[in-house]
């Protein structure tokens, strides 16, 4: 035999020779989806998330240790509406795993699923970094984890039909759980309804449409475009005439540009947790949204 | 319920004193009126209870159609993306890189040299003088559920030349393989060494390295089928081979074989920490050139041809830094190759016909790191060096083909700046103390690079 394809015929084997009946194996691109979907697998599930709260999921490195992760996920759980764009196509094409490509059960945009905002009427660079399909930002609307939890509920039992009860079982578990909290966190944020914000990035559309906030502007000049000295003095001439009670900014952004706008503009900052991980409270989805609720309170008093 | 009939029971219990027998006439019309109390509210209790019962029968159903009406409202509810009108809604991704600049250096361009190295035509200076270099046109797509395709053409008109426009990539992919299986055909960058692959729009200094020029004649793209493997593990282990034509630099010419070309490359990597991450890889191209020809120049190297066995063999490694992961502020890329060629066969000058033969054994790499210190800044600096030990029977016809050094190793440094107003788009401001010949040239280069339409993700 030709030295080639007896090397094929070996590597072919010890390809197929994986574990048997082994724990679903879930790539998670943001924490938000890594937490939801260890939430709803508990021990069914492996999963592996591709970014920390530490990371800005616009500008993630195709990083050999994600590739090889994607090789052998059954299941790749994403924002998609072009959040990933700069990274997840290069894990796709390079992780040689035909079951994870788009249109295979084995990947689930979560932004496919749920009623996408600020989508640009004017689809241009010269716009910054805009997203066409709208913003993908949805994991700060808690509304927008029930339906996708929804979804990934089926996904998993889709892939995985023999623990089909116990995702089923978890998931109302999950579901009245998270409508009785989202009961609870409306309730306590209605104080902050009507209040004016300014946030760093244009990331939390979902997070002032849930809350009832007013957005009176940005630091970013255009999305994605870093904040400019003479933007931030636009900025707050604007506060003169609409003050805002607070500016917001993720955990992961520079901190400076909303500091400086406070201590000018006669407002605080407020730090936001933005995905599980992103403050020592967001330990898990519902320390995501109790500590967002608590520091807008907080902030907002 | 409960709370009034007691209340009830209470009031009637509180009615005031009497005489004994009215008393007992009294108690006797509370009996039965307490009795007729308790009968009318025991039925209501039952009617209500008997309510509630189905109440929550109808709310548990309620409760699962209004789950089933969710998952139904929430699925068309993603905005639909607009309806095809027309064949256009299947054109490929389209993308446009425009990369030119200014380029002045202190030595004639035309007197260029790589002593020891016979020099592809490619793998010269960039032109002096303003220049829009080369464009890049790039369409790509799903070609249906088994196929991917790309097709990257670059457009290059010199000064004062004609226009060429050639076909840098034109490949299809198969990503629905199973076992981990990947594979490539048609025109590609070969997947040796680390740059190789990567366009040059996403280089980090506006021209190659000195052993890119040397070994590769700038970078290595021909026809044919590349195999990749990636091992089913948490580290990242990839394997890989390439059978290729041979056509072009350090292959050329095309004998009796059908493959001039085949290749061989192995990456690993992975995180150290959050922070850092890593790649190191190893590949060998075995060529065998029937005609490769070398570009003569203005002082004095003739053009030669060689036919022979070209065996190249690279180490690269590249580790990049960002605090917590994010390099979006600050983060660092360290990268280095090493190249060993080993050589042998005959070399012709072509204006005399004379030929000798030939080998050699030569050594070349560079060493470089790039730094952005804050949002959009980035600065830079590499060495490269080269050196050649080459042996034939006709001295002289060496000489002519400029492959003996005489003694002089070619080195060069480099500083880079750069400013990125966005990810699509960056101005390049390089330094090079270049000392590929005994006298230094100094040249300095200034680029842009922008990227229109749609815009691939760059691999690690």
């Amino acid at each position: 035999m030709n030295p080639f394809l007896r090397w094929l015929v070996v590597i072919l084997a010890l390809s197929a020779a994986g574990p048997a009946a082994a724990k679903l194996r879930v790539f998670a691109c943001e924490p938000e989806w890594g937490a939801l979907a260890r939430t709803l697998g508990e021990e069914q599930v492996e999963v592996y998330t591709a970014t920390t709260a530490r990371q800005d999921p616009h500008h993630v490195q195709a990083r050999p240790s994600l590739i090889s992760r994607m090789r052998r996920a059954d299941l790749v759980v994403c924002t998609g509406a072009e959040l990933e764009i700069g990274w997840l196509p290069v894990l796709l094409r390079q992780g040689n795993n035909p079951r994870v490509q788009p249109g295979q059960p084995g990947y689930l945009a979560a932004a496919e699923h749920v009623r996408l905002l600020g989508i640009p009427t004017r689809v241009d660079r010269s716009e910054g970094d805009i997203h066409p399909y709208g913003n993908p930002h949805i994991q700060t609307d808690p509304h927008n984890i029930a339906r996708v939890a929804a979804v990934l509920t089926d996904r998993l039992v889709q892939l995985d039909p023999a623990h089909e009860t116990g995702y089923r079982q978890r998931y109302r578990h999950f579901a009245n759980r998270w409508q009785q909290a989202m009961a609870r966190w409306e309730l306590e944020a209605a104080p902050l309804r009507g209040g004016a914000v300014v946030t760093h990035h244009e990331g939390w559309v979902y997070l002032t449409h849930w809350l009832g906030l007013t957005v009176v502007g940005h630091l970013e000049p255009k999305p994605g475009v870093p904040p400019s000295g003479a933007h931030l003095a636009r900025l707050l001439q604007t506060l003169k005439t609409r003050p805002a009670k607070m500016v917001i900014r993720a955990a992961y952004q520079d901190p400076r540009p909303s500091r400086w706008l406070a201590s000018h503009g006669n407002t605080v900052t407020v730090t936001l947790p933005f995905t599980v991980g992103g403050t020592p409270g967001a330990k898990d989805l519902f320390g995501l949204y109790e500590d967002t609720v608590q520091r807008l309170l907080r902030a907002g008093r | 319920m409960k709370r009034s009939v007691i209340a009830g029971g209470a009031a009637l219990a509180l009615c005031g004193p009497a005489s004994h027998a009215a008393q007992q006439e009294d108690l006797a019309g509370i009996r039965a009126q307490i009795q007729q109390l308790r009968n009318d509210y025991q039925k209501r209790i039952d009617e209500l209870e008997e309510r509630l019962a189905q109440a929550e029968a109808q709310a548990r159903s309620a409760q699962r159609s209004a789950r089933r009406a969710e998952q139904v409202a929430t699925a068309p509810a993603a905005v639909p993306p607009p309806a095809p009108k027309s064949a256009n809604a299947y054109n490929p991704a389209l993308s446009v890189i425009l990369m030119g600049g200014v380029n002045a250096y202190s030595r004639d361009p035309g007197t260029y040299a790589l002593p020891g190295f016979q020099l592809d035509s490619e793998a010269g200076l960039a032109e002096e003088g303003p220049t829009i270099g080369e464009s890049e046109l790039t369409f790509s797509a799903n070609v249906d559920d088994q196929y991917y395709g790309s097709l990257t053409t670059a457009i290059h008109s010199p000064a004062g030349g004609a226009t060429e426009v050639n076909i840098e990539e034109a490949y299809l992919e198969a990503p629905r393989l199973p076992a981990g299986l990947g594979v490539k055909f048609g025109r590609f960058y070969s997947g040796i060494g680390y740059l190789n692959s990567r366009h040059r729009h996403a280089w980090n200094f506006a021209d190659a390295p000195l052993a890119y020029r040397a070994f590769l004649g700038g970078q290595y793209g021909d026809d044919g089928v590349q195999i990749r493997w990636l091992a089913p593990t948490d580290r990242f282990i990839e394997l890989g081979g390439e059978l290729l034509r041979g056509a072009n630099f350090p292959g050329g010419g095309i004998g009796d074989s059908r493959f001039g070309a085949r290749s061989l490359f192995a990456h690993t990597g992975g995180d150290i920490g959050i922070s850092s991450s890593w790649r190191l890889g190893v590949s060998r191209l075995w060529s065998r050139p029937h005609a490769r020809e070398g570009m003569a120049n203005d002082a004095g190297v003739a053009a030669s041809s060689f036919a022979g066995d070209s065996n190249l063999t690279g180490v690269d490694f590249v580790w990049k830094w960002a605090p917590a992961g994010n390099p979006y502020a600050r983060n660092l890329v360290v990268q280095a190759e090493l190249f060993r060629r080993d050589e042998a066969g005959r070399v012709t000058v072509n204006d005399t016909g004379m030929s000798t033969a030939y080998d050699g054994i030569q050594y070349g790499g560079y060493a470089q790191a790039v730094y952005q210190f804050m949002p959009r800044w980035r600065i830079g600096a590499r060495y490269d060096w080269l050196s050649a030990d080459n042996h034939g029977a006709d001295p002289s016809v060496l000489t002519q083909a400029g492959l003996l050094d005489q003694g002089h190793k070619p080195s060069r440094y480099t500083l880079m700046m750069d400013f990125a107003n966005s990810e699509f788009s960056r101005l390049r401001l390089q330094y090079d103390q270049d000392r590929s010949l005994p006298r230094t040239d100094r040249q300095w280069l200034f680029q842009y690079v922008m990227s229109l339409g749609a815009h691939g993700a760059h691999a690690f």
